[in-house]
């Protein structure tokens, strides 16, 4: 018979957190009634150093087998607990964590009845504990590569501050050049920085960067694996323009016939069917637009293969699927502008004045479609009067709850260039708070407002229409209550955020997104960028609403993250997978058939499982007719121990 | 006055999901009531329609199994189709046992959705209020 | 020599028990030069006196389902006396096909047979038995519901099938002979005398990597069958990979898919419950986000009588089969 397990149990008050709600004396005297019970105590802080020491001790004087500690999530503290545990000389399987906070104390009122809950969810961990067998965790190897998704700033910083430290890096990026919004960006609050100069040599740095593997065009389709040992697959779409053999001479262009909008500058220019997206792309070469290209019909079209001397262009190139194998993944897929048709009470599309945020930046931009000047879209003509939205889609309930965080800060910095631009134009801001929280950022709105003579008009813009020429603005100033009618030459709506991309990603790499698809960090706090899954980790906008510093502050984040996780000599992943009882398993197939990890095969009629491939589901183990295959720790008659005592 | 009845619900919850909406449901003070006794596996993949049984046996009046939404938020791929799919051939078959299928409730809370959590939990404390002890006394 | 007492008590049983202790042949033959037979009313003409005033039984053997008090009465009677108790066949032990009837309450069962079927005409609704007052002519009572023996008296060996396949028959009787002609001790309290292994594992058929089931079918539904593959694989719902082998798969190698007789795998507490996850899981498996929730509710719910098919000889044995619950309304 197995050694008779001696189990101690520290309940935890958490402040008044736990103790506030479930009467922890209670609970100490009725949990020591337990017959596996040897020791039982409740403390102030459990994860405090003292409350650790008392776990400690009692280890070692009660000669425990095993530990339940009674307090907050697993998620919080299971660890530090666990630890204890070892340093005591317990496996670290050998301790359970009841959670009597988050899912007990929080959530009730009644202290009888919360009480008498915290009772049972202990005895379903001592019941987990006791059965609990000691493990040591697998060692893997590790592949000393990381991938980043997202080729804008936060991605380029990842990229490089990894690749710095001597890691290999994929970049993968969708659009044929990287640089992101920023590139696309005039000059930058709140110390109006070029954007695109402090950009560029980070692009050309990348370019550069012996380290760097850049895949433009390109998107990640598939990712297999686990942290250590991801598999990727990119699918790579040509280019139809050798970027090794481009010498941006721009004779191709030249020649090209077909004009179409041109995205960058969001369409207020034109561009041809083969073009750059902007002088300084990375990697600097042409590229060809399939969807608008004459040439594809060699009949119609080839003016530009005819002209080019490098022979560089190549209509044949075809898609490619790229394998690779990498140890850490920082996905920074980045933002778009929520959809401006979606407040047609604004007019955008209607009128052509009304424009969005990154519009004005374009047009506010020294190699925009203007050159810089601003210039209204309709006529070209200069705005004399003009009008700033804020909070167009953001902090609404019919559009987006939440605060697009940036907007009052570039709006502020687009009135301002706007004044240096047109000296006797007006300006007007319509906001509904002012949030203006970094460092210099206050400064910078009070010399807008105070300097730069800007009129700041508290409320929301009702409707926009067109009257003699002029866009009219209705709304009310909400600090005097007064109905606010303007007549201005321009309006410029700052949109709010949102992610782009990352929803799909998101699937593809089974971590999770938050309501607005958002990619989730593991804790808003502690861990802000640490998605879920081991090994990779998420920056940047594609994470949350956020500004260029906080942008690169993150990416770096998450570099230092994925660096310290490809810098170890080992990884070490739970022990916790499915396991045979070859004794009983006839290898019928059910659980190979059904295993969504492809970890189990029928070797001589039996089922073998794959510990490194393994993610610990445990869907096998349920659906193993046999019971044979058991899902370590976890097993089901385990399982049946613990709501038999939980209910009992 | 007659004490009211005070159904007992047994959870199996996800880690990833449904245990975490669990959590954040606590961590935004969200109040529901304690009929519920919570025990968290790794995915709904696991829970084996053994478990669920014996907590009807051991004098639950319901049971409630959380996971991750489908189709694509499950933390292993799929591991909530194959919950789904066992709940759908175990609810018919409860009905053969006599045991209404509103005692076994499915559903999918993701880890941002504490308020869905405590929603659920009222609903059905209330459901089974409705439909009486399991046991006969 | 001496010779050992045997008695052999049938309770709600269809005799088949009976009869494959005699099926046994030679062996049968020769295990009875060690045997005295106290009680074994469908062989000798004993009755049950002869049972209850035995002194002591050596070997107790039960076969059918505890039903009545009548049954419970005499194997209480008897396990008094018996050192060693044989559950023999499956409704011994684990409650049987005859277990089935687990799933209504009794005075259901009684008033469907006695009142409400079709062919009976009883106006006055009378049940019989119950309300007889004559004692001697009282029909035993039916109990509430239908246990495996091990909940009503302690069993030392399980001898399952049903009925019990041929070899194990022959490897119980060959155990017999050795224990009383060279003292060998008999199999220690609670050996199941069967494989540990599946079914699977004496199944001559062939499987396909991936078990995936689009549709089930019931084998006299299906249009063609493969007779060297895996039924399973091709939908008709077999219960080999989750019963218990000692049977040589003979349903198997004749075109029958394995209906669980032998019992559940001993790592499994409710056979049903586990049928009802396997038989789930591999509907179309690692394909069910593309074919979405309602198309698999839609396959799984085409089931038959999920009950009655994954609980067939095990259903007093699992956990629900034998729990007093209330009915809920429908």
């Amino acid at each position: 018979m197995a050694v008779r397990e001696r189990v101690g149990v520290f309940v935890c008050h958490c402040g008044r957190n736990i103790a506030a709600t479930v009467d922890v004396k209670k609970v100490v005297e009725e949990i020591s009634k337990h017959p596996y019970v040897v020791h039982a105590e409740d403390y102030k802080y459990m994860c405090s150093d003292p409350g650790q020491k008392l776990i400690y001790d009692a280890i070692k004087s009660k000669k425990l087998t095993a530990v339940v500690v009674a307090a907050c999530s697993p998620t919080m503290h299971e660890e530090t607990f666990r630890k204890v545990c070892e340093e005591a000389g317990l496996n670290r399987y050998k301790c359970e964590i009841a959670n009597i906070r988050e899912q007990c104390s929080w959530v009730h009122t009644d202290i009888e009845k919360a009480t008498e809950k915290a009772i049972r969810i202990i005895r379903g961990a001592i019941e987990k504990v006791v059965k609990n067998r000691p493990l040591h965790k697998i060692e893997l190897d590790i592949v000393r590569k990381c991938l980043v998704i997202g080729g804008g700033i936060a991605g380029i910083q990842a990229a490089l501050d990894i690749a710095n430290a001597g890691i290999p890096v994929i970049l993968v990026e969708k659009s044929p050049t990287i640089g992101g919004h920023m590139a696309q960006l005039s000059e930058t609050f709140p110390t109006l920085d070029c954007s695109q100069c402090i950009l560029t040599p980070k692009m050309v740095e990348v370019a550069r960067h012996p380290l760097i593997k850049l895949y433009t065009c390109s998107e990640v389709i598939e990712v297999s694996g686990y942290v250590g040992n991801f598999r990727v697959k990119i699918l790579k779409r040509p280019r139809y323009v050798d970027e090794y053999k481009c010498t941006m001479c721009g004779d191709c262009a030249d020649v090209c016939p077909v004009l179409v909008l041109n995205e960058f500058d969001r369409g207020l220019s034109l561009r041809k069917a083969i073009y750059i997206p902007f002088p300084q792309a990375v990697p600097a070469a042409y590229v060809i637009d399939p969807e608008s290209c004459l040439g594809f019909n060699p009949i119609k079209c080839g003016k530009c293969k005819d002209v080019c001397e490098q022979e560089a262009i190549d209509f044949d190139m075809k898609e490619e699927i790229i394998e690779e194998e990498v140890g850490a993944i920082i996905v920074a897929t980045g933002y778009g502008l929520y959809p401006k048709e979606k407040i047609g009470e604004y007019g955008y599309g209607r009128y052509e004045d009304v424009i969005d945020s990154l519009e004005f930046e374009r047009l506010l931009s020294s190699t925009g479609p203007t050159g810089g000047e601003i210039r209204r879209p309709s006529d070209g003509k200069i705005p004399k009067r003009i009008a700033f939205i804020q909070c167009v889609g953001s902090r609404d309930e019919n559009h987006l709850p939440y605060c697009s965080k940036i907007c009052c800060m570039y709006t502020a910095k687009h009135a301002m260039l706007y004044k240096h631009r047109v000296p006797d134009g007006e300006a007007y801001v319509f906001y509904i708070d002012i949030r203006a929280a970094g460092k210099g950022y206050e400064e910078f709105i009070k010399r807008v407002q105070e300097e730069y003579g800007i009129t700041y008009i508290r409320g929301r813009v009702s409707k926009i229409y067109e009257e003699n020429g002029k866009l009219i603005v209705h709304g009310v100033d909400t600090l005097t209550g007064v109905p606010v009618k303007l007549e201005v030459d321009m309006v410029v709506l700052a949109m709010g955020m949102i992610p782009t991309g990352s929803i799909e990603l998101a699937k593809k790499l089974k971590i999770p997104i938050d309501q607005y698809g958002f990619l989730q960090e593991v804790h808003p706090k502690l861990r802000p960028v640490e998605s879920v899954s081991d090994g990779i980790y998420i920056c940047g906008c594609a994470q949350g609403p956020k500004d260029i510093s906080e942008t690169v502050t993150q990416a770096s984040a998450a570099a230092s993250k994925a660096i310290s996780l490809l810098t170890r000599p080992k990884l070490y992943r739970e022990p916790l997978v499915a396991e045979v009882n070859e004794e009983i398993c006839s290898g019928c197939g059910v659980c190979a058939s059904i295993c969504p990890y492809s970890a189990i095969e029928i070797v001589e009629g039996v089922a073998r499982v794959n510990e490194i491939l393994c993610a610990g589901c445990g869907t096998c183990s349920a659906a193993c007719p046999s019971g044979a295959m058991q899902l370590r720790n976890i097993e089901d008659k385990t399982v049946l121990r613990m709501i038999k005592s939980m209910l009992g | 006055m007659a004490k009211r009845f005070e159904p007992k619900i047994v959870a199996f919850l996800c880690k990833w999901c449904a245990s975490a909406g669990a959590d954040l449901a606590g961590v935004s003070r969200l109040e529901y009531p304690p009929n519920i006794i919570p025990i968290t596996v790794p995915c709904s993949g696991r829970i084996d329609p053994q478990f669920i049984l014996q907590a009807f046996k051991e004098g639950a009046d319901g049971v409630l199994v959380g996971g991750c939404h489908t189709p694509g938020d499950c933390h292993y791929i799929n591991g909530n189709f194959k919950c789904f799919k066992r709940v759908t051939l175990l609810k018919k078959m409860l009905r053969q046992f006599g045991i209404d299928e509103r005692r076994l409730r499915l559903e999918w809370i993701s880890a941002t959705e504490g308020k869905k959590f405590a929603r659920v939990v009222k609903e059905f404390v209330e459901e089974l209020r409705k439909l009486g002890p399991i046991k006969v006394t | 020599m001496k010779k050992l007492k045997l008695a052999i008590i049938p309770t709600g049983s269809c005799s088949g028990c009976d009869t494959s202790l005699v099926d046994a042949g030679e062996t049968f033959v020769k295990a009875l030069e060690y045997l005295d037979i106290v009680y074994w009313p469908i062989a000798m003409d004993l009755k049950v006196d002869s049972l209850l005033k035995a002194e002591s039984i050596d070997i107790l053997i039960v076969h059918g389902s505890i039903r009545t008090e009548e049954h419970e009465h005499l194997v209480k009677e008897a396990a008094k006396k018996a050192k060693y108790i044989v559950a023999y066949g499956s409704c011994t032990c684990f409650g049987g096909i005859p277990g089935l009837a687990n799933l209504f309450f009794r005075d259901e069962l009684l008033k469907k047979v006695y009142i409400e079927t079709f062919s009976t005409v009883n106006p006055e609704e009378k049940i019989p038995g119950v309300t007889c007052e004559d004692e001697r002519l009282k029909i035993p009572k039916l109990r509430e519901w239908i246990h495996p023996l091990d909940e009503i008296v302690d069993v030392d060996l399980y001898v399952p099938g049903c009925p019990p396949p041929g070899e194990i028959v022959e490897k119980f009787l060959e155990t017999i002979i050795a224990h009383a002609e060279r003292g060998e001790p008999l199999p220690e309290k609670g050996t199941v005398l069967a494989g540990l292994k599946t079914v699977c594992d004496e199944c001559p058929r062939e499987k396909p990597d991936k078990i995936v089931v689009k549709k089930f079918v019931r084998i006299s539904e299906a249009k063609e069958i493969d007779e060297k593959k895996c039924l399973l694989a091709q939908g008709i719902i077999c219960m080999g990979p989750a019963t218990r082998s000692g049977c040589d798969a003979r349903c198997l190698k004749v075109n029958m898919p394995c209906r669980g007789c032998m019992g559940p795998s001993p790592e499994v507490v409710d056979m049903g419950a586990k049928l009802i996850s396997m038989i789930s899981s591999i509907v179309y498996a690692d394909k069910e986000r593309e074919v979405g929730e309602e198309r698999l509710k839609k396959v799984v719910e085409e089931i038959v009588d999920p009950a009655g098919y994954f609980y067939r000889f095990t259903l007093p044995g699992s956990i629900l089969g034998r729990t007093r619950r209330r009915r809920d309304k429908e």
